[in-house]
């Protein structure tokens, strides 16, 4: 529902009132979804430019150099409401929407990635949420042929009520080929490509822009979108052929607001007539308004030259697609909508784009640390609580229920990084963020998410391209959550100004809090980071080779794993010393470090046992420390030398040994057996997999 | 020598199958879009992987209906080579090239992971460049790639070497661990009774390059270019 203010800014500026598809125009297009209209002006601080980026944010999905030959084209989506009204389908349509921003870029889509945030899967509901989120990711993605190669899971109570399911989406093109979203003259024509349309999705950006009620799950049903990977699979075909032909002047994806979003955005520089009855539909007696805002998936919106229709539409039809030639560029600034004869929209097409008022929230700092209170429960225990818990597991129960192999580029999807080889170079993936820490401290949080990002590439010997970003948090109407996202911005920028990473895209979903069980989530500004390195395969390190650790370890227990298991509280991790990013790739580059692995969730303690094999650790100092702390900026290495290690804060921990892992301490010594760490490992898949 | 990728609405595998043709082996390859058909003589014709039609209905059923899978058929029957790779498997049982069927796993998930199998017979054009009993490294990425067929159909592809491939451990031992689909006598690849006609769940395309991590299975394709340089495309011995 618009707003009565909102209603009274629309009356003011027609000098009458809205029709009915006007207000639903408006009621979408003018949703916290499409206009951003709670952190425009905080977006606008982040840094968008650099040396490589071709198109920033503001298209479908960004353009940026990788090669002089191939640009990587990516944009980041959420799709956390329909996610929890039917997690399969939310979760299905949600990779769907963000493959076609790719596509419609001109780009042939080439990897997933799968940020995942959930409530403690010792509630039935949030398994079953999570088990279907994953099988829709993976049925729609295997189906597509496009591999999901990374994700992120995190497990807290806040998102109990509120999963949040983010979605990368990684495109090559030729650097001078790409496709806009921007039409470029008066008199083309707009045709609309894909599956037919229906009342299915209805409202869907209006829907997303609110929190979810006691009976969200029934009642909001009709809101979320049914996807057809099989059709999205010959869009992508059809369209990078049309787009090879180079008669396709401009292309949009129809998604949050359908084809009245679609069209009046492409359109804004100029203006737009829309015959809303030459849409194919799937449903009788569709209402003007219903055709107009409908998401039904799998639909694009393509500017043609008059001449060029009949070459794109047998195009279409070679891919068993359907089409119409829906309406035309006009060079009035205005969106008019047609049907049967009848104008039923007549809207000056800016004010519908770029009009919506901006709201203004309070915002208030708060402090939610707690005092440290030392564990009393034996270390081996503490370790093994460490190690089963779901963030620190195997991931296996997912990423193999996902085609991580299709379009033979995935060279690896273990370690940090996915590593995919792009004509002679290897692209590196990450993505997440620690919303534990960023919820004590969303400032030094956010700034660590990008550094936590920067390192996981650097382990592969990899630098940064560039930052998509989904903002995911609760209603800003609470100062507290205004706060945060200030914070999270400010923490995005200037890290990633500090690190001269451009923030190329990405999207904001608020609202992300129940009424039925009373939570709201940690901020979770989730990040996707896209790098390039030289090309190689990364081989664990074997028998009798040197570990050590590098980097300075603090006090930081606050929302560490160690804090989730044993609520032992803690000052969060404070921002690094970054220049050790950078030092540490290039002795990746150089090959005097053989193997790293960054140290995130679950502390040394947790990198450890990621190897495939046991190791003997030596380790002095406070052991929970050494142990369990999740300063950033720190990292696991295999070496060659420990003379190239010089400049580094550096110590030698132990070795590769043997099936189990042995770690002497100066307050005694504990063994986790082969079996045990096996166990630990596989807590997340023998939680699902029954 | 040319081969034919064949590509339907929801083909996923075709472009990889025909670069590692094309670039990694060298033969002249089409694609062959399904309503096109086969406009000229094959040596060899390849059902890539993918989800045709969607899997909707049963992973292969529509596709396995299509005119262009009567070409197929009439091609295979004439002696010329046919390679299903995964949903190409499940096409080519769907329309009786070779018997049994793939249907839905043991756990009925998806399931994408590097595997082991074992090469049971080396008299076939696909398989000449290995040894008997070689154990490979090659992923599988499917749902519905669980093998069955009816006894008696079993006992005839024991008996007439028609079983081309069994999942193993890294040894060579069938242990239930190694079966990842629980697939009936850890089967997943299948000849039909001439050998001209091989239906495999793993997927050869993506071992094929060391970069990938294994090129064990590039001699897959080798072996066809093999037969089909030596002009006989069809043998019919027995291995194993």
């Amino acid at each position: 529902m618009l707003s009565a203010q909102d209603l009274a800014v629309i009356r003011e500026s027609l000098g009458r009132e809205p029709t009915e598809v006007e207000r639903a125009c408006f009621e979408n297009l003018w949703s916290e979804h499409c206009s951003y209209r709670s952190t425009k002006r905080l977006l606008s601080t982040l840094p968008t430019a650099g040396r490589d980026v071709i198109v920033g944010p503001g298209d479908d999905a960004a353009v940026v150099r990788f090669s002089r030959s191939c640009a990587i084209v990516v944009g980041m989506e959420s799709h956390n409401h329909p996610s929890y009204v039917d997690p399969y389908h939310g979760a299905a349509t949600g990779v769907g929407g963000i493959v076609r921003d790719v596509v419609s870029m001109g780009a042939r889509p080439i990897a997933l990635m799968d940020p995942l945030y959930f409530g403690p899967l010792s509630h039935q509901k949030n398994r079953y949420l999570f088990e279907h989120v994953v099988s829709g990711i993976g049925d729609y993605g295997n189906c597509i042929g496009v591999p999901v190669t990374r994700g992120e899971v995190v497990f807290d109570e806040g998102y109990s009520g509120n999963p949040l399911v983010n979605v990368v989406c990684i495109g090559i093109v030729a650097p001078e080929r790409y496709l806009t979203g921007r039409v470029r003259s008066p008199g083309n024509r707009l045709v609309l490509v894909g599956s037919s349309t229906g009342r299915d999705g209805l409202g869907g950006a209006s829907f997303a822009s609110r929190d979810l009620s006691a009976e969200a799950s029934t009642e909001d049903r009709p809101s979320v979108q049914i996807g057809d990977p099989y059709t999205e699979k010959l869009i992508i075909d059809a369209v990078l052929e049309m787009a090879d032909t180079g008669r396709v002047l401009a292309c949009k994806d129809l998604g949050a607001a359908g084809l009245a979003g679609a069209s009046s955005e492409m359109c804004s520089n100029f203006g737009a007539l829309i015959h809303a009855d030459r849409v194919h539909l799937r449903e009788k007696g569709m209402r003007p308004a219903e055709i107009m805002l409908s998401e039904s998936q799998e639909r694009m919106l393509l500017e043609v030259a008059t001449g060029d229709v009949p070459l794109i539409g047998s195009l279409a039809e070679k891919y068993d697609l359907a089409w119409s030639d829906v309406g035309e560029v006009i060079a009035e600034p205005h969106y008019i909508v047609m049907f049967r004869d009848e104008v039923v929209a007549d809207i000056p097409i800016q004010m519908l784009t770029k009009g919506a008022p901006l709201c203004q929230w309070k915002s208030r700092a708060y402090e939610a640390t707690k005092p440290f209170r030392r564990p009393d429960i034996p270390l081996k225990a503490l370790a093994i609580a460490v190690l089963s818990h779901p963030e620190v597991a195997s991931r296996e129960w997912v990423y193999e229920q996902y085609d991580h192999d299709v379009q033979t580029r995935t060279i690896s999807i273990g370690g940090d990084v996915a590593v995919l080889r792009l004509e002679d170079r290897a692209l590196a993936l990450s993505c997440g963020c620690n919303p534990r820490h960023i919820y004590l401290s969303p400032y030094e949080g956010t700034a660590n998410a990008v550094v936590e990002n920067a390192s996981n590439l650097a382990c592969t010997g990899s630098a940064p391209l560039c930052i998509v970003n989904c903002l995911n948090f609760a209603s800003p109407v609470h100062p507290e959550v205004f706060w945060q996202l200030e914070e999270c911005v400010r923490g995005l920028g200037d890290m990633a100004r500090r690190l001269e990473i451009p923030v190329v895209g990405g999207n904001v979903s608020l609202y992300n809090e129940s009424d039925e069980l009373g939570t709201q989530i940690k901020p979770t500004p989730s990040i996707g980071m896209i790098g390039s390195g030289e090309l190689r395969r990364p081989e664990p390190p074997g028998e009798g080779e040197e570990l050590a650790l590098v980097g300075r370890t603090g006090r930081h227990f606050g929302g560490s794993i160690l804090d989730a298991v044993a609520g032992c509280g803690g000052v969060p991790p404070p921002v690094p010393d970054i220049s050790i990013i950078q030092r540490v790739r290039c002795l990746v580059e150089k090959g005097q470090v053989k193997w790293a692995t960054d140290l995130s969730q679950g502390g040394l303690m947790g990198a450890l046992a990621s190897l495939p094999m046991g190791a003997r650790i030596n380790i002095s100092g406070e052991p929970l420390e050494t142990l369990f702390s999740e300063s950033y900026g720190r990292f696991l290495v295999s070496f060659q030398k420990e003379a190239d290690m010089h400049d580094l804060p550096f110590a030698v921990i132990g070795e590769i040994h043997g099936e189990s892992l042995s770690i002497v301490t100066d307050a005694g010594s504990i063994v986790l057996d082969h079996e045990e760490l096996t166990r630990a490992r596989g807590s997340l898949t023998s939680l699902m997999r029954y | 020598m040319r081969f034919a990728v064949l590509r339907f609405g929801g083909s996923n595998c075709d472009l990889d199958t025909y670069r590692v043709l094309t670039e990694v082996c060298g033969v002249d390859t089409d694609l062959v879009w399904y309503k096109e058909g086969l406009k000229r003589t094959y040596d060899a014709v390849i059902i890539p992987g993918g989800f045709s039609y969607g899997d909707y209905l049963r992973a292969g059923a529509i596709a396995s209906r299509t005119p262009l899978m009567r070409e197929v058929r009439r091609h295979a029957k004439e002696g010329g080579l046919v390679l299903g790779i995964c949903n190409g498997a499940q096409i080519g049982t769907e329309c009786g090239l070779a018997p049994g069927a793939f249907t839905i796993n043991e756990y009925p998930k998806f399931i994408c992971r590097q595997v082991h199998i074992r090469v049971e017979n080396v008299l076939t054009p696909f398989t000449s460049r290995f040894r008997v009993g070689e154990v490979i490294r090659i992923p599988i990425a499917h749902k519905e790639g669980r093998y069955v067929a009816h006894p008696e159909a079993l006992e005839r592809m024991n008996a007439n070497g028609q079983v081309v491939f069994r999942f193993c451990d890294s040894k060579g031992e069938l242990t239930p661990e190694s079966n990842p689909n629980g697939s009936l006598e850890y089967i997943t690849g299948i000849a039909n009774e001439q050998k001209n006609v091989l239906l495999m769940m793993p997927h050869p395309e993506r071992a094929s390059e060391e970069i990938l991590g294994s090129r064990d299975a590039k001699r897959v394709f080798e072996s066809m270019i093999d037969a089909v340089g030596a002009g006989s495309a069809v043998t019919t011995g027995r291995g194993g």
